[in-house]
């Protein structure tokens, strides 16, 4: 029994020893931002609090406009996912088409080739479409989303007969049956699809780098990536305070929502 | 009643949308990809002409090209399978019933929510030579100093750790869920059999992990081709290309020296890749994963 103690106290130091060494990137972020530049390899108790850092960063950079291009774009694309999503997933789930299997599997290999990978031939695609450098140039690709709809659809035949053609003979037509069996039905599976979305989108990179090219559409990540540029010589503890800045939205929601949050990213393991 | 065909007129009026959308911008895009790369990149005075297979014999003799696969290889199979390790052993210590088990798995998940550019300008701090962190270890130590990131020899794997860092808490995740869904009793019986704690481990929860692990390691695998965006913060791919990979690559050659021809060819490349991953999930994940 001693034995088992020991490996027990064991483990809990390894498990902590590791937790520590993995948080201490981002706690020393905390660190240089929240004190001033000289205390940002120094680490001393005595150190002086102070907010000054991130009043440079916001001085320094718009990061109010980029913070309002990021919300657009993540409330302009999960929006439409939703609906683009929730009628294809209908459509696969109880309509019988010709075609249905093949379509399906077609719609699946988007989960293999992302819209990433094809930034050449879609850059020119947004170019005929005279889409550059607009919000909605980098929502576009997304809007369409295999995983939405492959989620949606699990999620959607899980929905008893019976309990259609309860509502059906209540008097629901199609609209009705979607709106008032199978949405609430998926509830959970449309929180985590949210939650993902919105965490993929907010912190989404390449593609908003290819489309963008001023300051009234580019999103807070292509901002922060020009923010930290060794050209615009701002010093490490100002950096740090903008990317806390820019991170601080999704991270305060990930602490509030730990639990769902991790549920939801289980569900991006796609079976 | 609806008749029939109605159904099924309803049924593909309610697939268009998405399926348009998609064929725009993944389905047709992957076609013209192969398309392009037969062409030679259009100039000023010589405007763009069918090349066959010329952009691909380039490929073969460009070094470049052979650097970034290299590298490519070695970042996939070395982030990989170190993410997994750790994400394994992070998944059973947070299984465990040790003290502040909730802020356990914070710690491990936390890098996971952070932007890869957020990450990068954090990491970025570690790396600098002499003032940044990992120096001011390494000397308060007794070592020397090393400029890190503009070593050819060490900034790929400064990259990884970086990756491996932000990727692990991820997986962590999927081995929790499947660790949450055995049974107690398993390890149990394997206590009163006096079974030493590796023994379990390596004859139990390993095999019993298999189908969580197969199932990782694809998606690892896919996602890890598409993980460039530290590179923009950290390296941009040197010095001298040490630390490019392929997507970066295809981005240099698309948006930094515009021949977006051979950018297609090196898209094919990735394309091709993806589907070779694709084929193993069907061939391997498929077959073995469903015998529990």
């Amino acid at each position: 029994m001693k034995k088992v103690q020991a490996m027990h106290i064991l483990d809990g130091a390894g498990a902590w020893l590791l937790a520590v060494l993995w948080i201490a990137p981002l706690l020393y972020a905390f660190w240089a931002a929240f004190h001033p530049p000289e205390f940002a390899v120094n680490f001393s108790l005595l150190a002086p609090l102070s907010l000054e850092n991130f009043v440079l960063a916001w001085e320094q950079a718009p990061f109010a406009r980029y913070f309002l291009n990021t919300f657009v774009l993540v409330t302009m694309i999960l929006s439409a996912q939703l609906v683009l999503c929730t009628l294809a997933a209908y459509a696969f789930a109880r309509f019988e088409f010709p075609g249905r299997e093949v379509m399906f599997y077609v719609v699946l290999l988007q989960l293999m080739v992302v819209p990433e990978v094809l930034i050449v031939e879609n850059y020119n695609t947004l170019a005929e479409l005279h889409l550059i450098d607009t919000i909605l140039g980098i929502g576009l690709p997304y809007m369409a989303s295999a995983f939405g709809i492959f989620l949606l659809r699990q999620s959607f035949k899980t929905v008893p007969r019976e309990l259609e053609d309860a509502a059906r003979v209540e008097g629901c037509g199609l609209w009705g049956v979607l709106f008032r069996v199978y949405v609430p039905v998926a509830r959970p599976t449309y929180l985590a699809y949210c939650l993902v979305s919105i965490s993929y989108h907010w912190n989404n990179f390449l593609w908003p780098l290819v489309v963008t090219n001023s300051v009234e559409t580019r999103p807070l990540t292509v901002g922060l990536a020009i923010f930290g540029a060794p050209e615009s010589g701002v010093d490490w503890s100002v950096l740090s305070a903008g990317t806390l800045l820019a991170v601080a939205p999704l991270l305060l929601a990930f602490f509030l929502f730990q639990r769902q949050f991790m549920q939801s990213f289980l569900h991006t393991g796609v079976k | 009643m609806i008749s029939r065909r109605m159904m099924a007129v309803y049924g593909w009026l309610l697939l268009l949308p998405a399926i348009s959308l998609m064929a725009v911008f993944t389905h047709w895009p992957t076609l013209t990809t192969f398309y392009h790369s037969l062409f030679t990149t259009g100039t000023v005075i010589r405007s763009s002409s069918f090349a066959g297979l010329g952009n691909y014999e380039r490929l073969l003799q460009d070094p470049v090209f052979m650097k970034v696969m290299g590298n490519t290889l070695i970042f996939v199979f070395g982030t990989v399978p170190l993410s997994i390790a750790l994400a394994l052993i992070m998944a059973l210590w947070a299984n465990e019933r040790l003290p502040g088990k909730g802020l356990l798995r914070l710690a491990y998940f936390t890098p996971t929510i952070l932007p890869m550019i957020a990450v990068a300008n954090i990491w970025l701090f570690f790396y600098t030579p002499e003032i940044g962190l990992l120096d001011q270890i390494l000397t308060s130590l007794g070592g020397s100093g090393h400029n890190w990131l503009g070593d050819p020899s060490t900034v790929l794997w400064c990259l990884m750790a970086t990756t491996v860092w932000k990727e692990a808490g991820f997986f962590m995740i999927f081995y929790l869920a499947a660790l949450q869904n055995m049974s107690p009793e398993l390890r149990e019986a394997a206590m009163l059999e006096g079974t030493s704690r590796w023994m379990y481990f390596r004859r139990v929860l390993f095999p019993l992990l298999m189908p969580t692990t197969l199932f990782v390691l694809i998606n690892s695998v896919l996602n890890a081709f598409k993980l460039v965006d530290h590179i923009f913060i950290l390296t941009k791919g040197g010095p001298d290309n040490a630390s490019n990979l392929l997507l970066y690559y295809i981005y240099q050659n698309a948006f930094s020296f515009f021949d977006t021809n051979y950018a297609a060819t090196l898209t094919v490349v990735m394309l091709l890749l993806l589907a070779v991953v694709a084929v193993l999930q069907f061939g391997l994940l498929d077959r073995r994963i469903h015998y529990r």
